[in-house]
Parts: structure tokens; sequence; C-alpha cells
């Protein structure tokens, strides 16, 4: 058996994986990356509009600050976020984007004087000052209050990447790719490491550390209809359920973002829509200000996909082979600006559709239509990043379930939370792997080795009927169908039981070569049942969840119901026989909440089962903060006294502002 | 996009597994129906998984963000998951994997770990003078025609088809590549990075670097992301052999 020792093993070499390993290799910690592909191609490169953070340095985001990225974001949540993981997300991410600048990220900068810009469809001439000449430039994206977004034109995750992946090489990381971890190595309640395919020579391998930490990124590919990458399968989270200890949160939390193109699914960023595009119906028509008067097209994702779906059942939407769609239209915001910040899209558009976006009118409108495209659901993890249930394991990024994004993430949120957790919550998992030791015997590692290795032996000795590509794509369907943006008991319920079967089904399947490397199909063979069982936990998180939250929208239960359901899904795998997973509530405790439910600003009103300490929170809320402003105390002052949060390193200082000097 | 049924094409893939004892390099052909808008992403999914689920092939994105997918298609290289069916009249594709890496099997090469070595020989980072970046305060200011420029040629994406497509690389098994000596520019445009001439002349002032290409261009044809490579190569040249 090979074993590899070291201080600290991440599983995930996306952005999140990256920094958390920068931070802990920065403590003098052995830190190895493992990757499933070069990290460089991870899918935070394919992130195109921009990283949120209240920087406030160009006009339209004058006066920004943390508590407004708060507000937004608890609102954009639906107020299913843990607010106090939203405060330290919030205090640090002008802290990672101006880390991020002194490591060679080259964000767009404000360049002083007029330029004409696209708002509500309107041409309008926007001024900056000579003093935020140079500094870091945002757009405007859905949900948020000021423009927020930072960004390099449409390319920002991949920069980002870049960025952060060279400064591990640069503090010489261990970083090894086309490593696939099969199984977490764990023994009373703590993880050890995993064990590891090498996806080049089939070998398995196990790696023990004194910490884990997990940042896979989504498990988008359950979904047929994806913005995803195609390793973003879940199986980060599919092996910390299948320890039987450590639990996913809010799995049911699915994102539908507006505008994938039709057919590919390929995004195109909601900066369009930010910069100024609209949408439009079969007849031209600009529809969203008809449903959403006031944030029209940049409303929440949640609620632009669901509109833009009402629409089409309305009977607007455009008809195609690949059924109806919508029109985006980014020609009213002129050639030279898509050309200058939305060159992916353009070139997107131009490959895939055979379109360019910059020509005036119909000619230049592309095919959009609402597709799966972020997983709010995770590993559910404490406010440093580490499992509930099972020590030693931290988890960060979408992997994870934090919880920032609650029932619904906002555009510019989840880039911006990578490098965030990766900061925060790299350095409670350095701190973790400083402090303990590994006290693991190799015969217990050998176990979990043997158990990998036994299991692939069974896969290539299944002589059934099945078809491994078949029951995947069975499943993703499945979950389109009835899993999808709008959802329902009756069609949740066919869902879970289909998904059992094929679980089952993955026992039944002949795989064709029998090599142990390089062979396709059998990754096909050990990954399937795992994103099966992701699947159980999402379709059946929803039958369950009786309301509509966030993105989680049933059509048989329509309003938010915080009288009964203000609590976060657990669900887990006790026994590896089991075909379904195990289901408990966590409860949100509104009487340490900094901001009480109510109504977010946009969507349906009046769709609220109210939850009467909501009121009793907010009369609290009201008197401290009263209170304290007579008493001539500041903003942070009022925040620490409604709801206190710490942060590791430095990052709980004040952020300075140009607006404030 | 039409629904009426589609032409048929033949894709014909280099296969070998180097790790097998038995395999030799070979062709195999898969015939298959077009599909409106069909690229190579959707022909060698399908390819999988219906006729061949022993053939080896590495994407990602699927988008042409992530570099993972360049092949060497009818004799040029490109990104496999841009590249449109439609484009090719005989319908007939001729799909082999990159040169000038490590073959891991059929159409996957490893270029993960060439550019892994590459950004270590060029330093590819930022090299700025040592003290600590102040997070809490104000960000340096930055000209945006510079951040601009330097965003210009942060564009690559390490796909490797510029290696692929290098004569000099042919040549010289150490060259270090258009990749590399554009990511030399790139930091050398950064203001963030305090490396002078001198420094990046000690990375790649040589024939292995620089002074190596032969200025075929064949890189800047190919590159998928339409870096100016011929300008950027002959700008690091001219600023270089001035040192000397």
């Amino acid at each position: 058996m090979k074993i590899n020792y070291c201080d600290a093993l991440v599983i995930g070499g996306g952005l999140a994986g990256l920094r958390a390993a920068v931070a802990a290799q920065k403590k003098e910690l052995s830190t190895i990356v493992l990757s499933l592909v070069p990290v460089k191609r991870s899918h935070s490169a394919a992130a195109q509009g921009g990283m949120q953070a209240s920087l406030g340095n160009s006009k339209m985001s004058d006066g920004d600050n943390e508590d407004l990225h708060f507000a937004d974001t608890v609102k954009g949540s639906d107020w299913g976020c843990d607010q106090e993981v939203a405060r330290m997300f919030v205090h640090t991410a002008p802290k990672a984007i101006r880390e991020l600048a002194g490591w060679g990220v080259p964000w767009t900068r404000v360049r002083e004087g007029s330029r004409e810009a696209v708002i509500n469809a309107k041409k309008t001439t926007i001024t900056e000052d000579a003093d935020r000449h140079g500094l870091i430039m945002s757009r405007d994206f859905g949900g948020t209050k000021k423009w927020r977004t930072c960004y390099t034109a449409d390319a920002t995750g991949h920069t980002m990447l870049f960025g952060v992946a060279n400064e591990a090489l640069k503090h010489d990381v261990d970083i090894r790719d086309r490593k696939e971890a099969l199984s977490l190595i764990h023994e009373d309640n703590r993880c050890y490491g995993a064990i590891v395919r090498d996806l080049i020579t089939g070998e398995l391998e196990a790696y023990v550390a004194k910490g884990t930490c997990i940042a896979t990124g989504g498990y988008g590919r359950v979904f047929k209809q994806t913005t995803n990458a195609v390793i973003c399968e879940g199986i980060g989270a599919a092996i910390a359920l299948e320890t039987g200890v450590a639990t996913l949160g809010n799995m049911e939390a699915v994102q539908f973002h507006p505008t994938p193109i039709v057919p590919s699914g390929i995004l195109l960023t909601e900066g369009c829509r930010g910069d100024g595009g609209i949408l439009r119906d079969v007849d031209g028509h600009r529809f969203m200000p008809d449903y959403e008067p006031e944030k029209k097209e940049l409303a929440s994702r949640d609620v632009v996909s669901r509109r833009m779906i009402e629409h089409i059942r309305n009977g607007k939407g455009v008809p195609s082979p690949y059924g109806d769609h919508i029109w985006l239209d980014i020609s009213i915001l002129g050639r030279e600006h898509i050309e200058k910040n939305l060159r992916d899209v353009q070139e997107i558009c131009q490959i895939f559709n055979g379109i360019d976006p910059a020509d005036e009118g119909k000619k230049g409108w592309a095919p959009v239509l609402p597709m799966q495209h972020y997983s709010m659901g995770g590993i559910r993890t404490k406010p440093t990043g580490e499992s509930q249930k099972l020590n030693g394991l931290f988890v960060c990024g979408e992997a994870s379930c934090w919880d920032m994004h609650g029932f619904n993430r906002l555009g510019g949120n989840s880039v911006s939370e990578t490098v965030v957790a990766g900061m925060i919550v790299g350095n409670y998992f350095a701190d973790y792997c400083i402090t303990n030791d590994v006290v693991i015997g190799t015969k217990t590692v050998q176990k979990f080795l043997d158990a990998q290795d036994t299991y692939i032996d069974e896969i290539l000795a299944y002589e059934g009927p099945e078809d491994i590509f078949r029951i995947k794509n069975r499943m993703q369907n499945l979950m389109d169908e009835k899993v999808g943006i709008f959802r329902d008991g009756v069609r949740l319920a066919e869902a879970v039981n289909e998904l059992e079967e094929l679980l089952i089904k993955t026992k039944q399947i002949n795989v064709k070569s029998k090599e142990r490397v390089g062979n396709p199909e059998l990754e096909e063979a050990y990954r399937v049942p795992r994103m099966l069982k992701v699947a159980l936990c999402v379709a059946k998180g929803a039958r369950e969840r009786t309301e509509s939250r966030g993105a989680h929208y049933r059509e048989d239960h329509l309003k938010r119901d915080d009288a009964n359901w203000l609590n976060r899904t657990l669900t887990s795998w006790p026994n590896p026989s089991d075909t379904l997973p195990t289901i408990t509530y966590e409860e949100l405790d509104i009487m340490t909440m900094e901001m009480p439910p109510a109504f977010r600003g946009y969507g349906a009103k009046g769709m609220i089962i109210e939850n009467e300490l909501s009121e009793k929170r907010q009369a609290v809320v009201d008197e401290i903060t009263e209170k304290m402003q007579a008493e001539g105390k500041d903003r942070h002052e009022i925040q620490d006294a409604l709801m206190p949060f710490s942060l590791p390193m430095n990052y709980r200082e004040k952020n300075e502002r140009v607006g404030d000097l | 996009m039409s629904i009426e049924k589609g032409r048929e094409i033949t894709i014909s893939v280099l296969k070998f597994n180097p790790r097998s004892k038995v395999s030799k390099p070979h062709f195999v052909d898969y015939k298959l129906e077009e599909t409106p808008g069909m690229t190579l992403f959707i022909a060698l999914m399908k390819i999988r998984e219906e006729y061949d689920p022993d053939l080896s092939f590495d994407f990602v994105c699927r988008a042409g963000i992530c570099g993972s997918c360049g092949m060497v298609v009818n004799g040029k290289p490109a990104l496999a998951c841009r590249t449109l069916i439609a484009n090719y009249p005989t319908g007939n594709l001729q799909l082999m994997p990159m040169p000038a890496f490590e073959l891991i099997k059929d159409l996957s090469v490893n270029t993960g770990k060439w550019m892994d070595a590459m950004s270590k020989r060029v330093e590819s980072w930022i090299v700025d003078n040592g003290e600590e970046n102040d997070i809490t305060k104000l960000e340096e200011r930055v000209d945006p025609d510079v951040a601009d420029a330097t965003f210009e040629l942060d564009r690559c994406i390490e796909c490797g088809i510029c290696v692929a497509s290098c004569g000099t690389k042919l040549m010289r098994p150490d060259f270090v590549g258009p990749v590399g000596l554009n990511r030399v520019a790139r930091f050398e445009v950064d203001p963030h990075d305090k490396r002078t001439a001198e420094d990046f002349y000690e990375l790649i002032g040589d024939d292995d670097g620089i002074f190596g290409c032969m200025s075929l261009l064949a890189c800047e044809d190919h590159c998928p992301k339409h870096l100016p490579l011929q300008n950027k190569i002959a700008y690091l040249r001219r600023k270089l052999v001035a040192l000397r």
C-alpha cells in the first residue's frame, strides 16, 4: 500500500481549494492539493461576470459598505442563510479582492471622466471623479443595492484562478492533478485523509493528513441542462455523505441561471443584464418590467428564471427545434462595449450559434433559457468551515453548505465566496492541522484502501443487462423534468422513487472493458452511484420541504413558510446498504438574527407565512439600533451589539474606503 | 437549426494506450449522424456512450474557456469543444492527440504537467518587493489602460495549441514555447511585478527561450484566444537583446 503523508490535504484545485492550500502552506504546513484536472482548468475559470466586494470606488457604487452587501445577501438567500457566516463573508470580501490585486489579477479599473452606459434600456452618462481614477471598478448585477461586482471583462474567474494558482506555485504547494478521491479515511468521527485513484495509472493510494479540506465544487451534472463543467458531479459531497457521519445541508437548494444559451447550455454572464441587456419575448417585447416593475431584469436569479418560464407558459416563448426560449438582447449596449467588456459572450454566441450579439436589432439576439447553474447545498459545516459531525473535515466553496447563500445565491457572490472561504476556512483548517496529530493505525488505512480496491473489482465483475451511460442520462433527465425550477409533491415523489430504482440498477450493469487503467466506462460506473445518492438528497429534500423559498419553488406550496420551515435540511446516509438518505432538520434562530425575516423587495408580494418571532426580533433590533445611534455609536459598534462575529488573521479589521478618507 | 435528418459523418480517431503491452497506434472510424450545431464535444461524448466506452479524451468546460480539449483536427491543432462539424464540408474528421506533450491515452495528453513546469521555469507569479500587502487599506492604483493591457495577455488558457503548432519546439525539445514567452510578457507589463528586464533575461535569455523562436507564427495562427503572440515575442526579443 502506498501511503502519502502530509499535514494538510486539500481535495479540489479550484479557487477555494487553492486559496485554502496557500493559507495552510503559509503557516508552514506540508500541503498537498489533489485535483481531477490540471488546476487551471477547474470550473472556477468559467465564472464570467465578476466578484462582489463592497469597495465603493466607482460612481454607481459610491456609499457601498458591508452592511448593504450583507442585507442584499440575506434577502437574496430568502432568509435561508446563516447570517453570522454572511457577515464573516461580506467583511472579508474587500480584503480578498485587494489581496488578489496584489497577486496580479488585472481588475478593470475606474477611469476618470464621462462615459455612456445603458441603464433601464436608456443611454445614460456616468462621470467618474478624479480621486477614484485607477481604483477597482464594479458593474451592476442582480439583487444588489449598489454596483458591487468587480470584474476583468467577462473572464473574471479565469484571471482569478490563474492569479491564485500562480500564487500556490510560488509558495511551492504540492499540486497533483488527475487524482480522484474515492472515499474519506475516518475513525471515531474524525477524518484522516482520503483513498485516491490516479486517473492516469489507475493505481489506488492513501493520503493521510492531520486535516482534510474538500473544495470540489457543486453537483450541477446531476441535471441534464446545466452550465456546469462536466467534472461538477458532486463527488466531494458524495464521499462525505458515504462516511455515514458527515451531513449535507439544503441539497434541494439549486439555482437555475436565467441566461444560458440554447441549446449548448453555455452560460452568458449576468453581466449581460448588469451592463444593461434586456430580455425579449416572441413579439420582441421587453416583458420583465411587466412582472418586476422595480428590479426588472435585475431581480434575483430565482425570480428572473421563474418569470421567464411563466412568460413562456403564457404562450410568449420563441419556438425552436429545442423547445421554446427567450431572447437576450445586448445589441443595445453597442459594439464597442460588447467587444471590450463582453468579449467571451460574443465569442460564445458566434462560435456555438453563429450569432454576433453586437449586430443591431433582432439579428443580434441570443436564444436563452434558464438551466441549472449553482448548488447552494453542500457539505454542512460550522462557521469555521469544519463539518458539524466529522472532525478534521473542512469544506469551502461551492462544495460546502457554510451557509452564506441560503436558498438563492446572488450573482457575483460565488467566486467571491471561493476566495473568501479559502481565506477564512483555510486559516481555521490550517490551525486545526497545527494543533492535531495523526493518530490512526495503518491497518485502518489499509482497510479503507482495500474496500475501494474490492469495490472496483466488484464493478468489473458485474454481468447485468443495464448500461451505466443510460442510467446517468435517465437520472439527468429526471432531475430536469421533476426536480427543476417548478416543483410539486407528486412529481418529486415520482423522482425519488425512480432515482432509488436507478441506484439499485447501478449494480446490474456490465462494464465492457475489464481494464483497470484508462477505462472511462469504469469511471462512470463508480461515479454514477455516488451522483445518484446526491440526486436523491436533492429530490427527497425537495419533496419534504412543503414551502417555496428562494430557488426552491413548490407549485403546491406557493408561500415561504417562516412558521414551519425556517430551517436547514440535513441529509445523511447512515448505512451503506440504504437506498434513501435520512433527513433531519436544523432550526434557524430568529432571535439571534441581525436581520429578521421580511419581504425581499422583489418577487410576488403577500407570499409569506410569518413567524411571530420575526416581529419580536425586529423590535429588539430597532430598539438597540435607536438607543446606540442616540449614544453616537457608529455602524460597526451597532452591528457588533446585534450579532457579534469573529474572523481569523487580521480579517476582522475595518476595510478602508476612498469615500471615508 | 433544422430537425430533418442530418448527414452521415465519419470521425476517425487515433487510438493508443502507451501503458498497455498489447496496444498499438491505430485509427478507428466511427460513423454517426450529424445533429444541428454538433461540436466535437457532442460527437465524442456520443461515440463514448454509444460506440466505444473505452475512448479517452479530455473535456471540462466544453465552452472554450478551460483549455482542456486541444487535439489535432485534420492536421491542425484546435479546441475540440469549439470545433463545429458543420464547418467540415466532407464530413470526414481525423483526430489525433497533440504532439509535444506526453500521451496519456488516445486523445488525452498531459498538458498540465508541461504547463506546471513552464510556470515554474518562467516564475509565473508576481515577484514584488517583499513588503506585506496591507489588505485592509486601499488597493494600489493602476492605470486603466495598463490593467487592460495586462488582462489582454492574461487571457491565455494554457491549452497547449501554440506549443503543438510550434516549429521551434520540434527542433528544441526544451523550448519554453509561445505560452511561456507570453507569460513573461504578461508579468513584464504588470505594475505589481517588480522584476526588471535583466531578471527576465535570466529566465528566458537563451535559445530555449526568447532567442530560439524562428517566427514561423503558427502559434498566433492557431491560438484560440487570438493572443498577440507575434508582437509580444518580437517586443520581448528587442528588449532583451538590447541588454547584451
